[in-house]
């Protein structure tokens, strides 16, 4: 960061001790020196940072709202961008935004926390025992790479058209990316560290709680993240093909209706719903793996 | 340092033996007939070139592997398996990431059953007693090597084990900083009169830091020669490796090093002649 914190004299005093670690070396470490840093730069270089994070979607704005303006595409099918956003805020005043936005984050939330409820303690399991990974692998394997969607009908068939077959086929398809996550972190576990707990006397659910499960969060939470991600495309569309509420369904039923500025609204709202969830995922994240360089 | 007569067994090898299955048959003999006396309170070192059994002798301390035939025994007692008798510290440190510097160093109070306030007050003690007080919510990450080391040592010495086990843990560090830790470890174990076995390839480190210095032969793994290395504490102020008792204790463990190596191709030219200790400093390096 700061060059002047790196320069050292060159030459050690020759009476001076030669302690190449003394304690109070690392006492100043670079997050520190971020952490010292004038709150005027800082800020300086937050607005910066935020304005090159903006430029590429203010463009996409810009081009969007100048597109049907000009003529280059035709408005009835392309509205501007302001005018889809004045349909957004009726929406969101009148409340079919937040009627089709809970609805869909309901269901979606329901297939979510089902996928983790099997997706992790089974990943645990099968990343343990070498055993059951033996047995199971093949098995989920075939699941994995059969395309959720393409189960839907059945889905459908089983369980009917309401809300289960769609926190059914939600759960499907978020079980796979958790599942997956949670194997590859329990099994990339550093041997060294599951030797050394061992040796402290470590052992068993101990063992497990202490070294296995914490050294495998990281790797898991990737998984985490694509499904919450998953879970929203795949609702969706299964809300697109049948269903009486949700976001899915709002945008299929308002190009039906040929209320295409109400169609782009919902489309805004998908969107915008998606980057939340993984904000809000992003920050668990950071909180729980505070501990990383 | 009093003269040395192992009184009291601190670890007892009575001819360890360890075969490994090799595949498509047969046995590889990493350890033959092991007999070792370390006495309590002693700081052994050995040293071997890379394949003679080290890490191994080190997992059956450590009760992570058995011995094929032969027992090891801590103040009298065989080992059966992982204990809080016995600490290691290993060379690539083996913190958790996600734990503070000090609960590292609570980690094998937990597993002993060391209530919540008794940990923590032990943990900042023992971090003291290896310098570092002032860092205990420090996470691995934001300490140096020599650090990171510290807290190795402090965590293996916070559950009061009777032997210490270091397995070449100063060889990932700089040589300022070995040297440094070299003579703390001289330091804390003298105030703490543990037995220590410390695993190295380093003849300098061994000679120095060793009350005897047990040299290794590889594949098979036997004991070559166990050479006195009593050599006064360090003063801070006698640069001990330069001394002639050093350089000549040096010499000999060097020698009996390079005999044990049937690897060693090169033609020693004076195989005891004056000149050959500043040759090699160290060996199996690579």
């Amino acid at each position: 960061m700061s060059s002047a914190l790196e320069t050292r004299p060159a030459v050690a005093p020759p009476d001076a001790p030669a302690f190449a670690d003394p304690p109070t070396l690392g006492r100043r470490s670079v997050h520190d020196v971020a952490r010292l840093a004038p709150a005027g730069r800082r800020l300086r270089s937050g607005a910066a940072r935020a304005a090159r994070a903006s430029v590429a979607l203010l463009a996409f704005l810009v081009l969007w709202e100048l597109a049907p303006r000009l003529g280059w595409v035709d408005p009835v099918f392309l509205p501007p961008f302001t005018q889809v956003a004045q349909t957004f805020a009726g929406l969101v005043a009148d409340g079919t935004l937040a009627t089709n936005a809970g609805a869909s984050l309901v269901r979606a939330g329901a297939g979510f926390s089902i996928a983790l409820a099997v997706g992790i303690p089974l990943g645990l399991v099968i990343g343990w025992s070498s055993r059951a990974a033996q047995y199971l692998s093949p098995f989920f394997e075939v699941f994995r790479n059969t395309a959720a969607l393409a189960l839907l009908p059945v889905f459908i068939l089983i369980l009917g058209i309401g809300e289960s077959s769609k926190i059914a086929i939600v759960a499907f398809a978020c079980t796979f990316p958790v599942l997956l996550s949670t194997i590859a972190g329990v099994r990339s576990v550093d041997g060294l560290l599951v030797r050394s707990a061992r040796s402290l006397g470590l052992r068993g659910t101990q063992l497990f709680r202490k070294v296995v499960l914490p050294a495998a969060v990281p790797t898991m939470f990737t998984g985490i993240r694509m499904a919450a991600t998953g879970s929203i495309l795949v609702l969706i569309a299964a809300e697109m093909v049948g269903a009486r509420s949700g976001l899915g369904y709002y945008i299929t039923a308002m190009q039906f209706n040929f209320q295409i500025s109400q169609m782009y609204a919902g489309i805004l709202a998908i969107a915008i719903v998606g980057v939340a969830i993984n904000g809000g995922l992003v920050l668990v994240e950071r909180r729980l793996m505070r501990w990383r360089p | 340092m009093s003269a040395l007569a192992p009184t009291t067994s601190g670890l007892r090898f009575a001819s360890v033996t360890k075969e490994f299955p090799v595949r498509g048959g047969g046995t590889l003999t990493a350890l033959s007939e092991l007999d070792l006396d370390v006495g309590a309170g002693e700081l052994l070192t050995v040293v071997g070139p890379s394949g003679c059994g080290k890490s191994t002798l080190l997992d059956m301390v450590a009760g992570l592997s058995t011995p094929t035939s032969g027992t090891i025994e801590v103040h009298g007692r065989e080992i059966r398996g992982p204990g809080l008798d016995r600490g290691i510290v290993f060379q690539q440190y083996a913190l958790l990431p996600w734990r503070t510097a000090q609960a590292n160093v609570e980690l094998g109070l937990e597993a002993k059953g060391v209530p919540r306030r008794r940990r923590g007050a032990i943990a900042r003690e023992h971090l003291d007693l290896v310098g570092l007080t002032g860092f205990e919510s420090r996470y691995p990450h934001e300490l140096s090597g020599g650090m990171k080391q510290r807290v190795a040592i402090a965590r293996s010495l916070a559950y009061d084990p009777e032997v210490l086990l270091m397995d070449e843990p100063f060889a990932a560090l700089d040589a300022q900083t070995r040297e440094s830790l070299q003579d703390e470890l001289l330091r804390i174990w003298r105030a703490t009169d543990k037995t220590i076995v410390f695993i190295t390839h380093g003849i300098d480190e061994a000679v120095y830091l060793g009350q005897r210095v047990v040299v290794l032969t590889p594949r098979p793994g036997r004991i070559r020669a166990v050479v006195d290395a009593d050599l006064p504490a360090p003063d801070g102020v006698t640069d001990l490796r330069s001394t002639p008792e050093f350089v000549a204790l040096r010499h000999r463990v060097w020698e009996a090093l390079h005999a044990a190596d049937p690897a060693d191709q090169v033609p020693d030219p004076a195989p005891a002649g004056p000149a050959a200790p500043t040759r090699t400093l160290e060996v199996a390096h690579v």
